[in-house]
This record gives structure tokens, C-alpha cells and sequence, in this order.
């Protein structure tokens, strides 16, 4: 596929976008990837920057995605959506590592996008193919891999967040498959995701052992969206809330086994707070693209701020917190890919990253001082963004919990 | 019919060069290095030759050190065939100049023997515009430099090549075998996707010296220091031509 802009075109320009010159910064000397995994972040940092950049500032003044350009079948064209997905379905067949390296550069355009991307890809389409049979496989994953279609996940209801097990959504068996009543709440990609995978219980009394996982689609009678929420961050990922009123699904739409769901579920979450803790390294990355140039170019007391020390000890914070978490996640993606696939380090992670990313981003705003308070600057939308990420996909006290309750078992 | 095309390693367009504190050149350790942009566009102009099926093989080549290969692999990983790396290992005070690149990519196209060699019109860190030009003299074979078009007739072997020249476009004609070098506006480069990174890792990259080569690589020039420009003074009003005229004639000196 054809880039858009002329690499020589692009001017180093500290602009209030900030976007343009900072875009590649550090020569990595890190060990974190090897020769194909940095040319594939290096393909994908152009891509995210001259495809996805541009429009991010509109797509959350504006809450949605782009009208003109078709950002899921230019990000399908890339193959970055089936990266975990079996080749024979158009997937990369690859691994955590490239799937966090794609939502890394994808954050750091857009933290909006970058979500949107990792529901689709990963909570989305990476349990159909861990979980699905091959005929689900061969129905529903091409389209989703190729960007035709939009892909969701919703287990979490307005009564049932981080009590996700207490969810009420009923499954009731009927003759060829079940009925569906409910409501999901927060569920992003929702208003426009032709396939989602929704968790319901099939029997209310058993708990965690009366989930079980469907496979929906866009249109089928019962089911439909409430209106799009209005969100502090993120803007642009619409969300909304989803109604089953007495939807019926076909026994081929279990995903997994009837019952069986919880395990879908929760070994789903693992790889998906590893993958989405990309998002706040994109992020924190983002605020340094932000910051240094700003940095070198204002000048007070006849000096630029940067050479001010309180200014340099910021940028080493955001620096060394941008560091750490990175190495912490590739570590643990790199883990997954070899097959150790570890509860406490998937949700430690995505604790870590996330709270860093916060704090990284209240000092970008800092350090561009009223500056960072206009909404010219991109830092108020990173602040805004980064603090999803220590909500959705467990919230940071889950995640602590999560922690905490396996160091505890462990001998 | 082969193509046979340069590239050239170079600091990133968009890294804010410095020059080092012993000023013998420009810093360049940590610092991101690229395929020059003029040299992407020769890739890209290659590689839409051989998808429209005016020639089978497109060939990268690149005059460097180990670190070089780099930027042959984004070269496979756009879609070239297959690389040749000229291993050479950089001296600050005696770069290596136009000519002598010109005299080793002379070598390289006498082995592959392509229809048409294709580099970019000049390299963003020395700014030369000489190598191309010297390399279809060193061959003698015909050059349409700064192209904006190409046509390629494979029946004729003729390569029909719009070039920007001060005055407009100028088209011309050449008898294959030629040489050609990219403009700005030729086209725009494709990413490398993944598939075709993956791909790229089977590529064969083939490694010579200059030695190999026959080419004697001593330059006759050397660089003696390297110093960042002056910092821009700020400009003054005058009240009078008269202050005008003192000023072009006992400041600057230009009358």
C-alpha cells in the first residue's frame, strides 16, 4: 500500500501538534526486539503516524472516528488486526510481541484508535481463535482480519464491573440454542462491531461456573445498542451500552463449552492486559514526543526550558518510567510467546504501565505549563486517554488483588 | 531485464544533526540512521517497473559497514529481490566521495549486468548530486537525472524519462542500458508490511569488498574540520541609503 505523505515533505517542526519532527527519536540500542520485530515497529510507526496521527486530535474533539477514511480497513491492509490469527483465516500467525509493538505505535498516534484496535484485535478477535471452533473460525475471522468488520467484547453490566462474575445477563436454553436477556455496559466498539463475543449466564445459580461465552451478531432479533457514552478520555472509541431482549442464538454461537465460559473469560483477560498495556506505553511515548521538542525550542529567562533542572528532572521521570514499563512488558509478552503465560505479570504489567502513564502524562502538561492546559496541545487528550488504562480490563485494585492473591498461593 | 538499484545509509531526515565537539564530522554514534528518502523512491520506482512487468529482478546495492545491511533489508523488505552489500567500513576524515562510489557501483553493474540503473538524485547528509551523473559517465551509458516520470519500453529497450529541470519538465529519451536518478515528485514509497518483512528474512544479501570489486578506494581528499555554521546575527534597519552603501562597502565588502 501507498504511504501518504512524502517522507521529505515532513518538516522537524516543534508544533503545537508536536507530532512532526519528534516522531522518531531515540536510536534503540535496547535488546527488547530483535532485527524483524524493530523493522516491523519502525513499518508501523510510519504507518500509525502518517495514517492514524492526523486525525487524532479531531477524532476526540469530535468523538468519533474519521468520516473520510476507513481506519479499520487501512489498519486490515497493514495485517495488523489477525497478527495472532492463523495464516489460513489471513492472520500474520506471530505472536504478544508483535501484537504489543502494533498497539504501542497505534496508542501513540491515538490513544482512541489504539483502544478501539486492541477490543477488536485482541479481545475480539484473539478468542475466537483461541476459542473457536473451526467453523466459527471460518465464519467470522477473515471479515474481522481483513477490517470489513468490527469486532467487540462485552462481559462487564451496569451492576457487574469489577463483580464481573455477578453478572445477571441470562442465557436460557431454548429448543436449537438460547435466548438472551440483559443489558452490558462499556462495551467499546459496540455501536458499530458487527461480531461481538458477550459472556451470559446460562445458569444464574452456579456462579462462575454458569458462564458461558456466545458469539453475536450485529442484527440479530433482540439485539441492540443503546446510544454512544460520552467518555473524559478515549473519545472517539465509541462505547455504549448493550440490550438482549429475548435475542436468540443459534447452539453453533457457544463459544467454547455451555458453563465453560469463566475460563474464556478469565485466561482471555491475562493476554488482554498484557497486549492493552502497550496502549500506555504508546501514550507515555507520545508524551515525550510532545514534551522534548517544546522543551528545547521555549525559551525563558533567556534560556530554552529545558536546560532548567526541576524541567530536566521531569523529562528524566517520564524517561526512566517510559523505560521500565516498556522493558517490563515486552519481558512478559516475550514469556507468553514462549508458552508462560503468568496471572500475576499479565495484570502487573498493565498495573504498572498504567499508573505510570498517568503520572508521565500530568507532567507533560507540566512541562508545557499553560501550554499543556490548551486543548491545542495534544497532553490534556494523552492525561485523558491514560487514565482508562487503570480502569478498563480490571481496574488497578482487581489488579492488585489479582497479584496479592497469587503471590500468596504460590509455595 | 534486471534493475539494478542504490541506496545509501544516512542520518534519519528527521534527526537534528550536530556536529561532534573534536569536529571532525557530524555525530552520528546513537543516532537513527535511514535509507536516504531519495533512495526509497528509487526502490519504489524499481519495484512499480517490475510489477508492471518491464523488467523480473530488482536488485538493491550499498556501499558501507556491517550496520549498512539495515538499510538493504528495508530495501528487500519493500520488495527487491535480492541485495549486495559492499562492506566498507566509514572514515571520518576521508568519506567516501561520488566517484569513487561511482567507480564501485561501475564494478556492481558490470557483475549484474542490469537494463537500468536506478539511485536516488543526490543523499541528504552530503547533498553531492554527483554520483549518478559520474557513474553513467564512468559506464557510458545515457542518464535522465532528476526524474519526475519513466517510461520503460521493453520492446525498444528505450526509457522514456520526464526530468525537472530549472526551466520545467524536460523529456528525453534514452537507449538502454541507462542510468537514471529519482526527484522528489517520481513517486511516493510504499511502507513494508509485514508480510513482506517476514518475507525479506529469506532474502539473499550477497557481501564483497572493493577489493572484489578491483576498485581502489583512496580518496585524494581529505576532511580536515567540520564546523557547525555561525549563529544567525540579527538583522539591522538602516535610515539611508547612504548608511547602505557604507555598510556593503566597509562591512561587508561586496562593492
Amino acid at each position: 500500500m501507498q504511504r501518504w505523505i512524502p517522507a521529505i515533505l515532513r518538516r522537524a517542526a516543534p508544533a503545537a501538534s508536536g507530532y512532526g519532527g519528534a516522531a522518531r527519536l531515540f536510536a534503540s540500542s535496547s535488546l527488547l526486539f530483535d532485527e524483524t520485530q524493530e523493522q516491523f515497529k519502525e513499518s508501523v510507526h510510519k504507518f500509525a503516524q502518517e495514517a492514524i496521527a492526523p486525525h487524532a486530535g479531531a477524532i476526540d474533539a469530535s468523538n468519533h472516528f474519521p468520516k473520510g477514511v476507513n481506519l479499520w480497513r487501512l489498519m486490515g491492509d497493514f495485517n495488523l488486526h489477525g497478527l495472532t490469527a492463523p495464516e489460513e483465516y489471513g492472520g500474520m500467525g506471530l505472536g504478544y510481541m508483535y501484537h504489543c509493538i502494533a498497539m504501542e505505535e497505534i496508542s501513540r498516534a491515538s490513544g482512541s484508535v489504539g483502544l478501539s484496535y486492541g477490543a477488536h484485535s485482541n479481545l475480539c478477535i484473539n478468542q475466537l481463535v483461541r476459542h473457536g471452533n473451526p467453523e466459527q473460525k471460518q465464519k467470522y475471522l477473515p471479515k474481522l482480519i481483513s477490517g470489513e468488520h468490527v469486532g467487540a467484547l462485552a462481559m462487564s453490566e451496569p451492576n457487574s464491573g469489577s463483580d464481573v462474575v455477578s453478572m445477571k445477563c441470562k442465557a436460557e436454553k431454548v429448543d436449537g440454542g438460547y435466548v438472551i436477556n440483559g443489558n452490558k455496559m462499556w462495551c467499546t466498539n459496540g455501536p458499530s462491531a458487527q461480531t461481538l463475543v458477550v459472556y451470559a449466564k446460562t445458569d444464574l445459580a452456579a456462579g462462575s461456573k454458569g458462564i458461558t461465552a456466545f458469539i453475536i451478531e450485529k442484527g440479530m432479533p433482540g439485539f441492540s445498542t443503546a446510544q454512544k457514552l460520552d467518555k473524559l478520555g478515549m473519545r472517539g472509541s465509541d462505547t455504549c451500552e448493550l440490550v438482549f431482549e429475548n435475542c436468540f442464538v443459534p447452539h453453533e454461537n457457544v463459544l467454547g463449552e455451555e458453563g465453560k465460559g469463566v475460563y474464556v473469560m478469565m485466561s482471555g483477560l491475562d493476554l488482554e492486559r498484557l497486549v492493552l498495556a502497550a496502549g500506555p506505553i504508546g501514550l507515555m511515548q507520545a508524551c515525550l514526543d510532545a514534551v522534548l521538542p517544546y522543551v528545547r525550542q521555549r525559551e525563558q529567562f533567556g534560556r530554552p526550558i529545558g536546560e532548567f533542572q526541576f524541567i530536566q528532572g521531569k523529562m528524566a521521570d517520564m524517561y526512566t518510567s517510559l523505560q521500565s514499563s516498556r522493558s517490563f512488558v515486552y519481558s512478559v509478552a516475550r514469556d507468553c510467546d514462549n508458552g508462560k503465560v503468568d496471572r500475576k505479570d499479565c495484570a502487573g504489567v498493565i498495573l504498572f504501565a498504567a499508573e505510570r502513564a498517568t503520572q508521565v502524562a500530568l507532567q507533560a502538561i507540566q512541562c508545557l505549563g499553560g501550554n499543556g492546559y490548551i486543548n491545542e496541545y495534544p497532553t490534556g487528550r494523552l492525561l485523558r486517554d491514560a487514565k482508562l488504562f487503570e480502569i478498563g480490563a480490571g481496574t488497578s485494585e482487581i489488579r492488585r488483588m489479582i497479584i496479592g492473591r497469587e503471590l500468596f498461593k504460590e509455595d | 531485464m534486471k534493475i539494478l538499484v542504490a541506496v545509501k545509509r544516512v542520518v534519519d531526515y528527521a534527526v537534528k544533526v550536530r556536529v561532534k565537539p573534536d569536529r571532525t564530522g557530524v555525530e552520528t554514534a546513537n543516532v537513527k540512521m535511514s535509507m536516504n528518502p531519495f533512495c526509497e523512491i528509487a526502490v519504489e520506482e524499481a519495484l512499480r517497473l517490475r510489477e508492471a512487468g518491464a523488467a523480473a529482478e530488482v536488485v538493491a546495492a550499498t556501499i558501507g559497514p556491517a550496520q549498512s545491511a539495515d538499510t538493504l533489508r528495508t530495501a528487500l523488505a519493500m520488495g527487491a529481490d535480492r541485495a549486495v552489500h559492499v562492506l566498507h567500513d566509514p572514515d571520518p576524515a576521508r568519506p567516501l566521495l561520488p566517484l569513487v562510489v561511482a567507480k564501485i557501483l561501475r564494478a556492481v553493474a558490470l557483475q549484474e549486468k542490469p537494463g537500468l540503473v536506478i539511485l536516488g538524485k543526490q543523499a541528504i547528509d552530503d547533498d553531492c548530486n554527483q554520483t549518478g551523473q559520474m557513474l553513467a559517465g564512468l559506464l557510458q551509458w545515457p542518464q535522465g537525472t532528476f526524474a519526475s516520470k519513466v517510461l520503460l519500453d521493453k520492446e525498444k529497450q528505450k526509457a522514456t524519462v520526464e526530468r525537472e529541470v530549472d526551466g520545467g519538465i524536460e523529456t528525453i529519451c534514452l537507449k538502454l542500458p541507462a542510468v537514471i536518478t529519482t526527484d522528489l515528485r517520481l513517486n511516493q514509497p510504499r511502507y513494508a508490511t509485514l508480510p513482506n518483512i517476514m518475507k525479506a528474512k529469506s532474502k539473499v544479501i550477497k557481501k564483497v569488498t572493493p577489493e572484489d570489486l578491483n576498485v581502489d578506494i583512496r580518496s585524494d581528499m581529505e576532511v580536515t574540520e567540520v564546523n557547525e555554521q555561525p549563529k544567525r546575527k540579527a538583522g539591522v534597519i538602516l535610515s539611508s541609503v547612504d548608511e547602505l552603501l557604507d555598510k556593503l562597502k566597509n562591512e561587508a565588502r561586496v562593492l
